[in-house]
């Protein structure tokens, strides 16, 4: 066996790009997307820090859901940077609390609904006939319900925890994916090289997760980013409701409605949070269409 | 005389649309002796390539429906075979070679990848499985093969992409080798360089070849046998040299006068003149 460290050629075959590789190069290429990029990881390392602080409560300027009423609603300060709220306690704290929330919400969300989307999807797309007929009908059927109202009552059910606003937000919203994922799969399906591979004796399994659904990976990527935010929407959306994660554990939503009522008084109640979710969208939908010219081969030709 | 490697007789398959059943294949006869060469000729939508993948039941079925007659490998009935069995036939006894060789090789791996894929599926066995990929890289022809077998298909020519399709259906020691259209994707200097490939290897390994071609000109010197298809039905059928001598049905006379000589007067290509049809 040729092993990678001592074979000189396979050395210089690193310079050989992969497709992998190829794309990440084309995304660096594009300074939007990477600004977007670097918002993300941004995001993700104070979800990061902040969600570990919230075992040890070291990580902020000040503990996020410490009150004290004698600088309750003071407007954006060096001391605090966002400002106070009702309770006076610090808003700037409570945002990056907050995006442990989101984040965690969008992330789990969507691998839940990424998993079901593609396992439904690669199913019914690979063998279709009357597989694909039912699944397609029951796709269809869950597009029907109006979504929020879905995720609103199944949480007002089952009680607003965090685990249950995921798995709700993940359980609703995996009938985009699985048409996505069903409809590449018809196509690769019939690709010469899942032919060629089945020609040679490749099992179900084999053809599936070997040969079609690397070349179907790139669009499923791409929809997993650009759903995220959507994800994070709908839990700022339930929050703002009060259906969301309750308080006092910070969320975005959650701090624009404790915002509300002082609207008119203190607007960096209602600006700051507003802000922060809107960045954090807009950069996921900037990353993940980055991400979908990098993976178009084609617009490499220009 | 060797023993007969491939029998097929009365084959009907018929594909079911929404305008009723079509039979492309009706009542086909052929066979195929161990390390005989068969070379299937017609025009596009013959029926020459539903055979040819009939064979190892690659059919989407349905539409496809194999209506009457049977297939005997080795002596086994090909159509009574469960998936589990047909596994074991395909790539290991039956390998093919497809037309395009830039759509037949995934995008996704490199060469070295997706030929070990083909040994380690029906040669566990193997333990040096690169140096066994150089091996076949270098019994195809190709150069450098160490260095080759890491690159990605698209960096590949085509010629070499169709060697390394034949690499990779080789790789598994079949004894039938089926190669639908070949060349037809390659320019006209590569695809000598390939039948030359395959007439070689042929020889070398003594094993079956099935070529399908609509190209008549190409079949002479590399296969023994021709069978001529037109519209699912196998109209002539006997010794490549005695047919291309004395073509005997309407239909192979008027494909041998399309081939194009060089220096001949002729200002425009010939094409298939389908009168006879009228007279039958």
């Amino acid at each position: 066996m040729i092993t990678d460290t001592d074979n000189p050629v396979l050395q210089e075959a690193q310079l050989i790009e992969s497709p992998a590789r190829g794309v990440w190069r084309r995304f660096l290429r594009n300074k939007v997307g990477v600004v977007a990029g670097i918002f993300i990881v941004l995001f993700f390392l104070t979800a990061l820090a902040t969600g570990l602080g919230s075992l040890g409560g070291i990580y902020y300027p000040y503990n996020p859901n410490t009150t004290s009423l004698e600088i309750k609603l003071q407007p954006p300060s060096l001391a605090h940077w966002a400002g106070t709220d009702n309770l006076g306690r610090d808003v700037f704290s409570r945002l990056l609390n907050g995006s442990y929330i989101s984040l965690t919400v969008g992330f789990v969300a969507v691998s839940v609904s990424l998993l079901l989307g593609v396992v439904v999807g690669a199913i019914s797309g690979f063998f279709g006939g009357w597989v694909d007929n039912i699944i397609m009908r029951v796709v269809d059927a869950i597009l029907c319900f109006p979504t929020f109202f879905l995720i609103l009552t199944a949480v007002a059910l089952l009680g607003p925890s965090i685990i249950n606003i995921i798995v709700v937000i993940g359980l609703v919203s995996w009938t985009g994916t699985a048409r996505l994922v069903r409809a590449e799969f018809l196509t690769l399906r019939e690709a010469e090289y899942v032919r060629a591979a089945r020609s040679l004796g490749a099992k179900a399994p084999a053809l599936v997760f070997r040969h079609i659904l690397p070349n179907a990976l790139a669009p499923i990527i791409v929809t997993a980013v650009i759903s995220i935010p959507g994800a994070i929407l709908t839990e700022a959306s339930l929050s703002f409701l009060g259906f969301g994660v309750q308080p006092p554990q910070a969320t975005w939503g959650n701090i624009i409605t404790d915002g509300k009522t002082y609207l008119l008084d203190a607007w960096w109640l209602i600006v700051f949070p507003g802000a922060t979710i809107f960045v954090a969208a807009l950069s996921f939908y900037l990353a993940g269409d980055a991400l979908r010219q990098a993976a178009e081969t084609r617009s490499e030709r220009k | 005389m060797s023993a007969s490697l491939l029998e097929i007789r009365n084959l009907s398959i018929k594909f079911r649309t929404e305008n009723g059943p079509t039979e492309a294949v009706k009542n086909v006869s052929l066979s195929l002796k161990e390390g005989g060469s068969l070379a299937i000729v017609g025009e596009s939508g013959s029926g020459k390539s539903v055979t040819a993948l009939a064979l190892t039941r690659l059919l989407a079925s349905p539409p496809a429906e194999y209506a009457s007659g049977s297939i005997l490998f080795k002596g086994q009935d090909v159509l009574g075979m469960n998936l589990e069995q047909l596994r074991k036939i395909r790539g290991k006894e039956i390998a093919y070679v497809f037309q395009e060789p830039s759509t037949s090789l995934n995008p996704v791996y490199t060469v070295r990848n997706q030929i070990a894929e083909a040994i380690k599926l029906h040669r566990p066995d193997v333990k040096n499985v690169d140096a066994e990929i150089v091996r076949w890289l270098n019994t195809v022809g190709i150069r450098d093969p160490e260095k080759r077998m890491l690159d990605y298909p698209h960096q590949l020519s085509g010629g070499m992409q169709q060697r390394v399709m034949i690499a990779m259906a080789l790789s598994c020691e079949p004894s039938l080798l089926v190669a639908d259209e070949p060349t037809t994707a390659l320019d006209v200097t590569i695809q000598a360089q390939i039948l030359a490939e395959l007439k070689r290897l042929r020889t070398e390994f003594n094993m079956g070849l099935i070529l399908i071609t609509h190209n008549i000109a190409i079949i002479q010197g590399l296969c023994d046998r021709i069978a001529v298809m037109f519209r699912g039905e196998v109209v002539e059928y006997g010794d490549t040299t005695s047919v291309l001598r004395s073509p005997q049905h309407e239909y192979t006379k008027a494909l041998m006068t399309c081939v194009p000589r060089l220096g001949s007067k002729e200002k425009r290509l010939k094409t298939i003149d389908y009168s006879w049809l009228a007279t039958k």
